[in-house]
């Protein structure tokens, strides 16, 4: 085999610095600085997948993002990563790679064989077959099957992702020759810069020419010196590897930092993060982000071994690898020449058509003395070849028109490269909405570089169309000296006049297709978009039948929707579509460039927003406590609230039926700190309370506490909860565990939008207190023993007061309420001392088995007293008279409350409306789902009317059978006894496939008179 | 209609170069008056258009678009179809729609590759399980296809799923509908452009409505950027645009437009072989034939005509991913992007007669238009040729707000409002 | 990513500690008893939701949970700037009210 390695001292690889590799289950070795690409090629290996549709033989094409062809997958198990360009995976040793294509095997595809008929597959053939509506899942699944590269990982993710949030003066991404100036520029002149590359060293285009002069230094010494001063300023910041893939709203970059995916797997830190997604903030932006050489488009222009003239280039320069001995190349512009010029002085025989009938002379005889065979006025009309390019045959190009005037050789080579031009790499600037234009004389879709100032964009260098090494370093000074005048800074100065040693450039010749003499769509397959198999053809197919708009075109054939998002496909395709189309290039467009530039990990985007960290997590002070003595959690919000408590040997059913068994005939506790609490103050919060609240505050003494329904201005129930008034400026709110949040955000709202003149003031206290509900009819004795100084009698403490005094030696309100229907005290005291708390009244309570109990048992408790869960019995289209709740609302009140209007509309007033109602089941076993439908008759044939469903049930242990609450259209009047009498009460509940047999009953189960709450 | 789309015409085309095929639809120039304009060519506009000269003969119409067809929320979305809604009202609008959707690639006689791959809407707290078996029996009486999985059958079914009870909400349990699934979300657009196309309908491209001629609350015709057009009658199908074409007739809605961002992944071999929605951990994801995750987040909070939203976004919705799916850390996104949709109060779309007679509206889909084209065209497409809505419209109309006949779907919507 | 400028605690900051409110200077009906259904239904749930300049309410919610009003620009996401509400209602008066 011949070697592909050519040593020479430019190269950035360092071959005493050896490594081994694994592709596709073969040993290779490359040396330290190769990319899994270079690495490759230097093995001969030329052949890496097949195509997505036809499965034709591919290999690499470019160098870098812009790769189509080369998706491999990367490590196997936990660490592997499907689809990853080998042009941009780093080599490191035991690097452990495969192909992702090619099924069952690389030389026997079984899309090759479907690819003999693709003359019967055109663009968008699936839309018009496989119509059988019984047949097409099975052709769906062929098509699935065979789509797709790499796959995903079969395993959970080990590593760990970071975010870093930034603000910079200055932004400059791309750290090539006009970034790295700007950024010195900027950087001496005292501005915080952050410059991102995405590459493992800094240089961009100049590591691939590197014999470029630069002010009289060789390219490398210039580079080194600059990079060198850059990282001696304080105040600017360099990120290497890292990828600047998205720019948002208001000068937002977001990158990726890739921090270990080049060590070898031993070497990489379990305790430090893979990659790093940074969000920066920046005043300024300078997009310095170059341009990407788009390749011709002709006859087997896929096959392996045909690459970008600068790819090849680019091997040679930079990683010491000859593509191939023998190269032939064509161009349409000055830019293949160094390339050309580099590669016949490594030793290859180079044939470089020019399409151009006069070239640019003083490349001509630098290419002439390099010894590279110029044959201006030629084109290469189509490549020869089965899986490797072999040969490429060329043709007499017309001076004024893209068509063949004349025949011409075939020269047989082992690599072929081509360059169709340079395609700004414009997508940071559109990814906000900005748009490129194109500029007819640079055959270029470009960012101006002042295009954007105004909003602190700027752009430099290739980006802007400006190819040429001197007047795009020129130009970066002059952006310099707009950001540095942006900032108040002074200018650079007096300019340097930088010289290189470049000819000047000539015009490139507007050509796409290279012309085969024949129709488009008769010839050999030129493909446009390698990775989505998009040919010349069938873009002028998708025109032939209107699929017109560009966005048509794309969505049509699939152009540009690779993983490459198009970098070297989109140009040629917007030129092929123009011309076939009879419009201007400008006038057809560009698709929307859309993030990411590159592809991007969801573990980074995700950072540490996963597993445990997903979201936070609340626990109560007493959490712990909890823990100890074996309670299941529920996730309340963002709070874990015990759900309920396991002892040895019980299920959840038993668990539950203890701890209600325990509220309801001794003494059970619950922590009740989840719930929201809000303290407002001020000589208005009364009033502002009557405003929120559908009930009247204006009477509730200090001392006292009342619940009330919160409704939105819908006049719909949104939370509710008791509020105790401390003194006549002074109330203390609590709303629902989940509502907590919300509920103050609404209350700031309505106060400094609606009612500013209203003197009060709210704070979320919500941490700032524990909550123990000692509930049963020995909590009075239990709260006896650790509090003296509240006078706990019935006839003193009534239901409904609070009172301030010490329980367990800590301050405390007590709050004598219930929602379990239950004698019970709500003790609060200062969250710090809850824990303390907890085992006091715990401590109090043994004698009475206190029983720890969770939201299972409250939930069960308050249902048998018919109390509602906002959010369980409601679901935001329950008025308070739905709820059969008429005494929770003061029409009276002299402003009209928040939702109050609403209850006025025909159909808030109407009749017919859902509300809430008990349910029992004729069997009293049975417990309904929650979420059963009620109808009226137990017949099943859909559809039938639902009249309801079930909100809340269980099994009640108090009655020893099952219970339920439900809404039901027209429910209070169905309810027993009144609607037994009309024979309404008796409905049916449908869940789980079946109907049984229920009556409406009221809602209040147990104690319906309330003796207990007030004992 | 006659159906020139075939294996036979692909193998007959094929041999003389695939130069015989004729465009997939006509391009028309804007006549001076139409009898029906239809302003938005998305996928319910031109289902409106194809239904109206289908069922219910009217022969001149017009579908007039801004940009190109099919390029706004329909080239947006992340083509989930399904009609396991909760309330009577939606789930029976969507049922219709679905039932079309069964039989579209026929009716079309284009290939919308309309998958029944099946739809779980996983449930992570308890109350997601009450609202779960609610919806369920509610969809079963009403005819729908529907089931209630536990956690231990949804794991059987989605074996990548992360069914851990040490997940940080973890999945207790889905609601699964057979019949639901995803389609190609152009190939709809184009194929009842197409059909449209053959009744005769006229479909103008790059015709802006700039403002509406209305004489004493009656519409007389549209002013555009290709001209004025007089119509006996105007469907406005423009989402993402509803407020600001209601404007032009002096009609405030209950509308904010915001953005809804999706994404997608890098192609893979298949992995996920049916769509997983999270209302509780704000991600939804399935693999498109070609192989990628399509990806939906929430929306943004702010409103917004860009077409673009806020990376958190974004990067919330990757977590949530993750968190249903440890094995897609490693996987990549490729592409992300943004629509514009027009949220109701209750998460309902207005569909429905306007006070100026003549102008009538189909809007406010929310997050969740995409499932309901060939139903939503077909129930406006009544609206329009009868004056009245399709009686599984008549709900929708924008009456309700001023009723209080509201429709709450925010729960069924699966997207956090 | 919006970056809102809070004119409460003069910082400007990141979306994410802001809480959006909707449409800015909606006015509730004085007397909301005699309103009829549709001036109920207008203020309720009938919004301008313009493309353009657009009056917005904010609330600082993870920092001084104030509300003030931004004046952005839906079509581009530029803003105009932040104000307190009473500043702001000045500016939006000046300008004519919402347009």
């Amino acid at each position: 085999m011949t070697s592909h390695r050519i040593r020479h001292e430019k190269a950035r690889v360092d071959f005493g610095r050896p490594i081994s590799f694994h592709f596709d289950g073969k040993s290779y070795t490359g040396y330290a600085g190769d990319t899994l690409a270079s690495a490759l090629l230097a093995n001969g290996v030329r052949m890496l997948g097949r195509s997505f549709k036809y499965g034709r033989p591919r290999g690499i094409v470019g160098a870098g993002a812009e790769e189509p062809n080369a998706l491999t997958q990367v490590e196997t198990g936990a660490a592997t990563i499907p689809n990853l360009k080998a042009t941009q995976v780093e080599l490191y040793d035991g690097l452990t790679a495969r192909r992702t294509t090619g099924w069952p095997a690389l030389d026997f595809d079984l899309k090759s064989v479907s690819g003999r008929f693709s003359r019967f597959m055109p663009a968008g053939f699936y839309y018009k077959t496989f119509q059988s509506r019984a047949l097409w899942p099975k052709f769906e699944h062929v098509i699935r099957q065979a789509a797709g590269y790499g796959s995903a990982p079969e395993e959970a993710d080990l590593d760990s992702y970071d975010h870093s949030h930034r603000h910079a003066e200055v932004v400059v991404v791309g750290g090539g020759p006009c970034g790295l100036l700007t950024a010195l520029n900027l950087g001496r002149a005292g501005l915080n810069v952050t410059l991102l590359d995405e590459q493992r060293e800094l240089g961009g285009w100049l590591l691939s020419y590197p014999h470029a002069i630069i002010d009289g230094q060789p390219g490398y010494d210039w580079l080194k010196n600059i990079i060198a001063e850059l990282r001696s300023l304080p105040r600017v910041q360099i990120f290497t590897r890292t990828s600047a893939f998205a720019l948002h709203d208001l000068n937002l970059i977001q990158a990726v930092e890739q921090l270990q995916d080049h060590l070898p797997l031993a070497e990489r830190s379990e305790t430090s993060p893979r990659q790093r997604l940074h969000r920066i903030r920046a005043s300024h932006i300078v997009l310095a982000t170059g341009a990407i050489e788009r390749p011709l488009v002709f006859g087997n222009n896929d096959l392996p071994g045909i690459l970008t003239a600068s790819a090849l280039t680019t091997y040679l320069n930079r990683y010491g690898v000859a593509v191939g001995r023998r190269v032939v190349m064509q161009t349409s512009n000055d830019f293949a020449y160094q390339g050309a010029c580099d590669l016949a002085r490594a030793g290859c025989s180079v044939v470089l058509a020019d399409t151009r009938t006069r070239p640019n002379t003083v490349w001509e005889q630098r290419a002439h003395a390099a010894g590279v065979d110029v044959r201006p006025g030629y084109a290469i009309s189509g490549a020869l070849g089965s899986r490797a390019v072999k040969a490429a045959k060329l043709v007499k190009i017309s001076a004024d028109q893209n068509s063949i005037s004349g025949d011409g050789p075939t020269i047989e080579c082992d690599a072929l490269g081509s360059s169709g031009g340079l395609s700004p790499t414009v997508h940071l600037y559109c990814h906000d909405g900005g748009r490129p234009h194109w500029d007819e004389e640079k055959l270029a879709f470009v960012a101006p570089a002042m295009g954007r100032a105004a909003t602190g964009i700027y752009c430099v260098g290739g980006i802007t169309g400006t190819f040429g090494l001197q007047p795009a370093l020129m130009q970066a000074h002059e952006v310099s000296d707009a950001v540095l005048a942006a900032t108040g800074k002074a200018s650079v100065g007096e300019r340097r006049s930088i010289e290189t040693d470049e000819p000047n450039a000539i015009p490139a010749r507007r050509i796409f297709r290279v012309p085969d003499g024949k129709v488009e769509g008769h010839g050999k397959k030129a493909f446009v978009d390698f990775q989505n198999d998009v040919t010349a053809a069938d873009i002028h197919l998708a025109v032939r039948e209107n699929y017109r708009s560009i966005e048509h075109i794309k969505r049509y054939t699939a152009l540009g929707f690779g993983t490459d998002q198009g970098k070297l496909s989109n140009v040629n395709g917007f030129a092929i579509a123009a011309e076939a189309l009879g419009k201007s290039i400008p006038d057809v467009g560009t698709t929307t460039y859309r993030p990411a530039y590159s592809p991007v990990t969801f573990g980074t985007l995700a950072g540490p927003h996963e597993g445990d960290t997903f979201e936070p997590k609340r626990y109560t002070p007493m959490h712990a406590s909890h823990v100890a003595r074996g309670a299941v959690f529920e996730n309340v919000g963002q709070w874990l609230r015990p759900q309920y408590f396991l002892k040895a040997g019980e299920d959840q059913d038993a668990a539950i039926r203890r701890e209600c068994i325990a509220a309801r005939r001794g003494v059970g506790i619950m922590d009740a700190s989840t719930l929201g609490k809000i303290d407002l103050q001020g000589k208005d919060a009364r009033e502002f309370l009557n405003r929120v609240y559908a009930n009247s505050w204006t009477q509730l003494a200090p001392g006292k506490c009342r619940y009330g329904l919160m409704l939105d201005e819908n006049g719909m129930v949104m939370d509710d909860g008791v509020t105790a008034c401390i003194s006549d400026e002074h109330f203390a709110m609590t709303t629902t565990t989940g509502g907590a949040a919300r509920v103050l955000s609404w209350l700031e709202n309505w106060h400094q939008t609606e009612w500013p003149d209203l003197d009060v003031y709210m704070t979320s206290v919500t941490d700032h207190w524990a909550t123990a509900a000692v509930v049963g009819p020995k909590s009075r004795e239990v709260l006896a023993k650790v509090c003296s100084d509240i006078d706990l009698s019935p006839s003193s403490f009534k239901f409904m007061d609070w009172r301030e005094g010490t329980v367990a030696g800590v301050a405390a309100r007590v709050f004598r309420i219930s929602f379990s229907g239950e004698l019970a005290f709500e003790v609060n005291v200062d969250a710090n001392y809850g824990y303390h708390l907890w085992e006091a009244l715990l401590a109090a309570g043994a004698e009475f088995d206190i029983t720890p109990y969770g939201t299972d048992a409250m939930h069960l408790l308050r249902a048998e007293k018919g109390f509602i869960i906002v959010g369980q019995d409601t679901d935001g289209s329950m008025t308070p008279f739905d709820l059969d709740m008429a005494w929770a609302v003061s029409m009276k009140k002299p402003f009209s409350f928040i939702g109050k209007r609403s209850f006025a509309r025909s159909d808030t007033a109407g009749p017919n409306r859902k509300q809430l109602v008990g349910l029992l089941t004729e069997d009293p076993s049975i417990v309904l789902a929650e979420g059963a439908q009620i109808i009226e008759a137990p017949e099943v044939n859909p559809p039938v009317a639902m009249l309801g469903h079930v909100t809340s049930s269980y099994f009640s242990p108090e009655l020893g059978r099952s219970i339920a609450l439900a809404v039901v259209r027209d429910g209070i009047k169905r309810r027993s006894p009144e609607g037994q009498n009309a024979g309404r009460d008796r409905l049916f509940a449908y869940f789980g496939g079946q109907t049984h047999r229920v009556q409406v009953v009221s809602p209040v189960f147990v104690d319906p008179k309330g003796e207990r709450q007030n004992a | 209609m006659k159906k020139d789309y075939s294996i036979w015409s692909l193998f007959t085309k094929g041999l003389n170069y695939n130069e015989g095929w004729d465009p997939a639809w006509r391009s028309a120039e804007l006549k001076p008056s139409y009898n029906v304009v239809i302003v938005g060519a998305g996928g319910h506009g031109l289902a409106t258009a194809y239904y109206l000269a289908k069922e219910h003969g009217v022969r001149d119409i017009a579908v007039i678009e801004k940009g190109y067809l099919g390029g706004g929320n329909t080239a947006r979305n992340t083509t989930i179809v399904r009609s396991n809604y909760l309330w009577d009202e939606a789930t029976m609008l969507y049922e219709h729609a679905l039932k079309l959707w069964e039989h579209l690639t026929e009716e079309l006689n284009f290939n919308v590759m309309f998958s029944q791959r099946g739809v779980f809407n996983l449930g992570h707290t308890l109350q997601d399980m009450r609202d779960i078996e609610r919806r369920v029996n509610a969809n079963v009486l009403n005819g729908v296809d529907a089931q209630v999985l536990d956690a231990a059958e949804v794991k059987r079914r989605i074996p990548i799923l992360n069914t851990s009870r040490n997940a940080r909400y973890p999945v207790l349990g889905a609601s699964y509908q057979p019949r639901a699934g995803v389609a190609r979300h152009d190939a709809v657009a184009w194929g009842f452009a197409r059909a449209a196309s053959k009744y005769g309908v006229d479909i103008v491209e790059n015709c802006e409505v700039t403002g509406m001629d209305i004489v004493n609350g009656r519409l007389q015709g549209l002013q555009t950027s290709r001209g004025s057009v007089r119509a006996d009658r105007v469907g406005c199908v423009a989402s993402g645009h509803s407020s600001v074409l209601a404007k032009m007739a002096g009609i405030r809605l209950p509308i904010e437009s915001h953005p809804l961002q999706a994404f997608v992944s890098e192609s893979m071999k298949p992995v996920l072989d049916t769509v997983v929605m999270s209302n509780a951990v704000h991600g939804y994801a399935s693999q498109s034939d070609k192989g990628e995750l399509v990806i939906g987040a929430g929306i943004d909070h702010y409103t917004s005509y860009t077409q673009r939203g806020s990376p958190h976004i974004i990067e919330h919705t990757a977590a949530a991913i993750i968190e249903l799916f440890p094995i897609f850390s490693r996987v990549r996104m490729n592409r992300q992007w943004g629509g514009i949709v027009d949220t109701t109060p209750d998460a309902c779309p207005i569909i429905s007669k306007t006070k100026v007679k003549g102008l009538y509206f189909n809007c406010g889909w929310g997050t969740g238009g995409f499932k309901a084209t060939p139903g939503s065209g077909n129930v406006f497409a009544h609206t329009i040729a009868n004056d009245e809505p399709h009686p599984l419209n008549k709900a929708f109309s924008l009456d309700r707000f001023s009723t209080g006949h509201l429709i709450d779907e925010h729960g069924a919507a699966a997207v956090a409002h | 990513m919006l970056v809102l400028f809070c004119p409460h605690c003069q910082e400007k900051r990141e979306e994410e500690e802001f809480g959006y409110g909707g449409e800015a200077f909606r006015i509730r009906p004085a007397s909301p008893d005699t309103a009829d259904d549709d001036t109920w239904a207008d203020y309720l749930f009938m919004r301008t939701n313009p493309k353009g300049w657009n009056w917005e309410l904010w609330s600082h919610a993870t920092g001084c949970r104030k509300f003030f009003v931004v004046k952005r620009n839906t079509a581009t996401n530029s803003i105009a700037g932040s104000w307190t509400l009473s500043d702001g209602r000045k500016v939006y008066d000046a300008e004519g009210g919402s347009q």
